[in-house]
């Protein structure tokens, strides 16, 4: 299998790669190569032209400041899996790409091609909705912040523009919550078949505050808000995860839920409220 | 459809060779500069019988552009073993029957040797772990555990 022929340019700094985004027709960045070039091969995807992001100095760093931790976009899943400051302030993120793929997947994907490429079904995508990750993108008419829930938009289609890249993660570690990820895995493609991931803050008992992201359940990941409904002012207790849970299918999203020789729609709405409820348990349990 | 001059050290010997840019980094590998132990399996990044080390990095060459690799230090299967002499996780390999065909080891051995290097007494489901993205068809994996085991056991950080 081949990809079509293309023309390769290697940016030097995120000024070059915007300009090179900017005047090149159609010219798609390309860092890890994980999301991109499978796709080529099978003629999903052919652009005509790739601009080379991956040797950006100053992208890939892991910093913690303040009130809030920044991946940049070059990370990769294993520098964010192994990250302490990520798995003491984030979990769900570091879990969700300690379950990319495989060793060399992993050493080999990026974060920020990993959320900008708009595959559905990508582990990270639930840990930044529920940690409510925002993500920094660079355009020809400079830099602009786009929060976690206005990311995805829908099969391979998120809100990054034609022209602009991913520099960052800004990931808010400021509360006092818990996060986790938990993924099914598609035994066949390694992909989830459903994952979850849950943030909670709780104060005396009760949940101030929650958020639930899930990924491989719907044309792009999604937000569970009825289920954060039913947890918020709830008591922190193990019994709010079944309640929240039977709550899922309010937020499937109106277009279908996925279907594939895994798991039909039916199976997969099923799967996603039993996880909801594992996922949910085991954050009240430590909470 | 652009064309570019790269440098590619594998198994530390520089090599500079002429690549379209669509071109992987192990059609590079095998084609042009004749390092056959990288195989080609799946093409879709899944079996793993193509990985080699990038900057250290245990990597499937199919998955990226031999362009992306200009200036890199590359490993393969080619260099593990010094002077005809297995290197440690090969000679295990050998000895537990971890491979019958042969076609996934050079990616099992570059797989976990990479894993070893940073594992500290890993369990069997930590190696089983490790070596997910090697798929073998003959052994059932199980020698192969016990070949890499054997090597953790052994102080093996050092062995590939």
């Amino acid at each position: 299998m081949h990809a079509d022929g293309f023309e390769y340019h290697r940016a030097g700094t995120v000024e070059e790669a915007v300009d090179l985004l900017g005047s090149i027709p159609d010219a798609e960045p390309l860092a890890g190569a994980h999301g991109l070039l499978p796709r080529m091969k099978t003629d999903e995807e052919s652009p005509p032209a790739l601009v080379d992001i991956s040797r950006i100095e100053r992208l890939s760093g892991i910093e913690r400041d303040g009130g809030s931790l920044t991946v940049g976009a070059l990370a990769t899943h294993a520098d964010i899996a192994e990250s302490t400051a990520v798995r003491e302030h984030a979990p769900a993120l570091a879990e969700a790409a300690g379950a990319v793929g495989d060793l060399q997947v992993r050493a080999g994907g990026t974060i920020g091609g990993n959320l900008a490429h708009g595959d559905p079904r990508v582990d990270p995508a639930a840990a930044v909705l529920a940690l409510k990750a925002k993500t920094t993108l660079r355009g020809p008419d400079g830099e602009r912040t786009l929060a976690a829930s206005e990311l995805f938009e829908g099969e391979f289609e998120t809100a990054v523009g034609a022209d602009e890249i991913v520099t960052a993660l800004e990931v808010p570690t400021d509360g006092a919550g818990t996060s986790a990820y938990h993924k099914r895995r598609n035994p066949l493609s390694g992909y989830a078949a459903v994952g979850v991931a849950g943030y909670l803050r709780c104060d005396e008992g009760a949940i101030e505050e929650a958020r639930v992201g899930v990924t491989a359940v719907g044309p792009h990941p999604i937000r569970l808000r009825g289920v954060e409904a039913e947890l918020e002012g709830a008591s922190a207790e193990a019994a709010t995860a079944a309640a929240a849970a039977d709550r899922v299918g309010e937020s499937l999203p109106a277009s279908g839920v996925r279907s594939d020789p895994y798991a039909s729609a039916e199976f997969r709405s099923h799967l996603l409220s039993v996880d909801t409820e594992d996922l949910l348990g085991g954050l009240l349990g430590d909470a | 459809m652009s064309e570019h001059e790269i440098t590619l050290t594998v198994n530390g010997e520089k090599h500079e060779l002429r690549v379209e840019a669509r071109t992987l980094l192990v059609e590079a590998l095998r084609e042009e500069l004749g390092y056959t132990g990288a195989n080609v399996g799946c093409e879709t990044g899944r079996c793993g019988a193509c990985t080699v080390r990038v900057d250290g990095d245990a990597l499937k060459s199919c998955t990226r552009f031999a362009v992306q690799a200009d200036g890199a230090e590359i490993e393969t299967v080619e260099g593990l073993s010094e002077e005809g002499e297995l290197s440690g996780l090969q000679a295990s390999f050998k000895r537990n029957h971890g491979l019958q065909c042969g076609f996934c080891t050079p990616g099992m051995l570059l797989t976990a040797g990479t894993f070893l290097e940073d594992a500290e007494d890993p369990s069997r489901a930590e190696i089983r772990e490790a070596i997910e993205g090697n798929l073998c068809r003959c052994t059932g994996y199980h020698n192969i555990v016990d070949a890499v085991e054997q090597v953790a056991t052994d102080g093996g950080g050092e062995s590939l």
